[in-house]
């Protein structure tokens, strides 16, 4: 499997990473030395090894519903980059 | 001379009023002012709310309270760790001016158990990285030379401690970013079982993973700081609900009869051979005091490398969706929403954090998920299964912690390369088992790591060989040239 620069375009997309054709051409280049490296899993028989999803057995943890305070409006926003009447405000999305 | 006090030496002078815990504290803050210029481990230095926590504790010896172990002594925190109404940036310019509005879980245990917060250390940018050359401020040096790095991520907290600016430091290994750096700075770093110590208010990086320990210049001061950090949290849903015991109590000179397995595939290509010859002459330390040493195999240990450069990147990748510059956090002002995405995580992020969030995209992306990110975590399974099964024959397994001792700073340039200094402790972070680095000897004059990884909440057994091995050996009084030109 070899990423192309279009594909690397992509992924940047998805991510939201606004990338310079520097960084393009860079990490199309590291991510193939990266995954390459990865291929060896191939390697391996796994079709009947179940995946690990957490590494210390876990179990269900339930409670009652109940309303417990939580962070303060005025908390939330405190580190805001813009705000107003009490709400995160955002460039015009529509 | 103080700086070279114990836990328990600094906690009986505090209680037989010898120094007070002002006077204590301003101690570790001129310190902080001779050496730090030169190490550079912190990234704020809290002085003021450190020397009121100070008189707070001097109020309740005056009184004639109980003191607790860790109270009135300084100590320091890795920048990842939500400290209430103190920055918190995890090495990272997005989060530069991040106030958090609330304190981690590790930061209110060790609030209620009195200790003076003296500041909060260096890391490379969200714990990615091995070397705190990738923090977003400023590269840390290696106390014992200033010329190499002093390993990372965890890079401030191992150097604050062996530069002896706090008597101890928390940091957090998500792929061995406690350990190495323990070793690669000559002191004592313990990553916990996985769920043993909460994350609340870490700032995650890989969230299955990630998990927060102490960092000392010795195993009896270890387990006082993890007796203060460790125990089941609400507010952490993969904590583990464990009674945690006294980890003092385990602190016995003795391996008598105590299994120890060496795996042959950690002493293969790559090693430096003077690293594995002070690895050696540990195992006939141990052997020599009564412990039975064999080698054992763990087979998918070369898999463990690629398995971890899939699953972490993939978690990072989803965990620092968040940081978009809309609710906290620095933001590129534009005109529309995605651009401002675009170019706030552009500018705010560092290259080895984009790096590895387009990694993780990629194998998270549709199309590739069972070829990379399913495919690795059933590769975890069978590097788990390895050690169950070795854990069926041995108490612990001993390693080197890293292939080699300090490197340069910029002496790694190529990200994979950086990578493979972590192929001995990413194993133990995808199986969730407690693993300790301890100072195991010098080559050149720096410090090397071993390694002991033991199963889960198998910290008990971890701390009594670790304490055994320092009681035998004295590689733990060697303190670098700074240190030494000061006391």
């Amino acid at each position: 499997m070899k990423l192309s620069r279009v594909e690397v375009e992509h992924v940047a997309l998805l991510a939201r990473l606004q990338l310079s054709e520097g960084e393009v051409e860079l990490y199309t280049e590291q991510l193939n030395s990266i995954l390459g490296y990865a291929e060896m899993l191939q390697k391996l028989d796994t079709d009947q090894v179940p995946p690990t999803a957490h590494a210390v057995q876990l179990y269900n943890v339930l409670r009652e519903d109940e309303v417990k305070p939580s962070m303060s409006q005025e908390k939330v926003l405190q580190n805001a980059p813009d705000q107003e009447d009490g709400f995160f405000r955002v460039p015009r999305i529509v | 001379m103080i700086l070279l006090k114990s836990l328990e030496a600094l906690h009986h002078m505090l209680i037989g009023k010898e120094i007070s815990s002002v006077e204590l504290t301003r101690t570790y803050l001129n310190h902080i002012t001779v050496a730090d210029p030169s190490v550079k481990a912190f990234l704020s230095v809290t002085a003021d709310t450190a020397l009121a926590q100070a008189a707070d504790a001097d109020r309740k010896i005056a009184n004639g309270e109980k003191l607790g172990p860790l109270e009135g002594i300084p100590m320091a925190m890795k920048d990842n760790m939500c400290t209430s109404g103190i920055a918190t940036t995890c090495g990272s310019k997005i989060l530069k001016n991040f106030v958090p509005p609330y304190d981690a879980t590790v930061t209110e245990r060790l609030q209620a158990a009195g200790a003076v917060l003296a500041g909060k250390v260096n890391m490379d940018e969200f714990a990615m990285g091995s070397s705190t050359e990738n923090s977003g401020y400023h590269p840390t040096a290696n106390p014992w030379d200033l010329e190499r790095v002093p390993g990372g991520s965890s890079g401030g907290s191992a150097a604050c401690v062996a530069a002896r600016e706090v008597p101890f430091a928390l940091g957090s290994d998500t792929g061995g970013s406690i350990r190495q750096p323990a070793a690669f700075c000559g002191v004592v770093g313990l990553k916990p079982t996985y769920g043993l110590v909460s994350r609340y208010g870490l700032v995650a990086f890989a969230s299955s993973l990630d998990q927060i320990g102490p960092l000392t210049t010795s195993v009896r001061d270890n387990a006082m700081v993890l007796n203060a950090i460790a125990g089941h949290d609400p507010k952490d849903s993969t904590s583990v609900p464990y009674a945690t015991p006294d980890y003092t109590q385990f602190l016995e000179n003795n391996v008598k009869g105590l299994k120890i397995g060496v795996p042959d595939e950690y002493f293969a290509a790559g090693l430096d051979p003077r690293v594995a010859d002070v690895i050696k002459r540990a195992i006939k330390t141990f052997e020599d005091l009564g412990a039975i040493v064999e080698s054992c195999s763990l087979p998918h240990t070369e898999y463990a490398m690629p398995a971890y450069y899939i699953i972490a990147p993939a978690e990072c990748s989803s965990n620092l969706a968040r940081y978009d510059g809309v609710r906290y956090g620095y933001r590129a002002e534009t005109e529309d929403m995605i651009t401002m995405f675009k170019r706030t995580r552009e500018e705010g992020f560092g290259q080895e954090v984009k790096r590895r969030i387009m990694l993780g995209t990629y194998a998270l992306s549709s199309g590739y998920y069972d070829a990379y990110y399913l495919k690795a975590q059933k590769v975890r399974t069978l590097i788990k299964q390895d050690f169950d099964n070795a854990f069926n024959q041995y108490d612990i397994l001993l390693s080197p912690t890293t292939p080699t001792t300090a490197y340069t700073m910029g002496e790694k340039s190529d990200p994979l390369a950086m990578y493979m200094g972590d192929v001995y402790t990413i194993p133990v972070n995808l199986a969730g088992l407690p693993g300790i680095s301890i100072p195991a000897g010098f080559i050149d004059g720096l410090p090397v790591g071993m390694q002991l990884i033991s199963k889960h909440f198998g910290e008990g057994t971890l701390y009594r060989a670790a304490y055994t091995f320092e009681q035998n050996t004295t590689y733990h009084q060697e303190i670098p040239a700074l240190v030494k030109e000061v006391c």
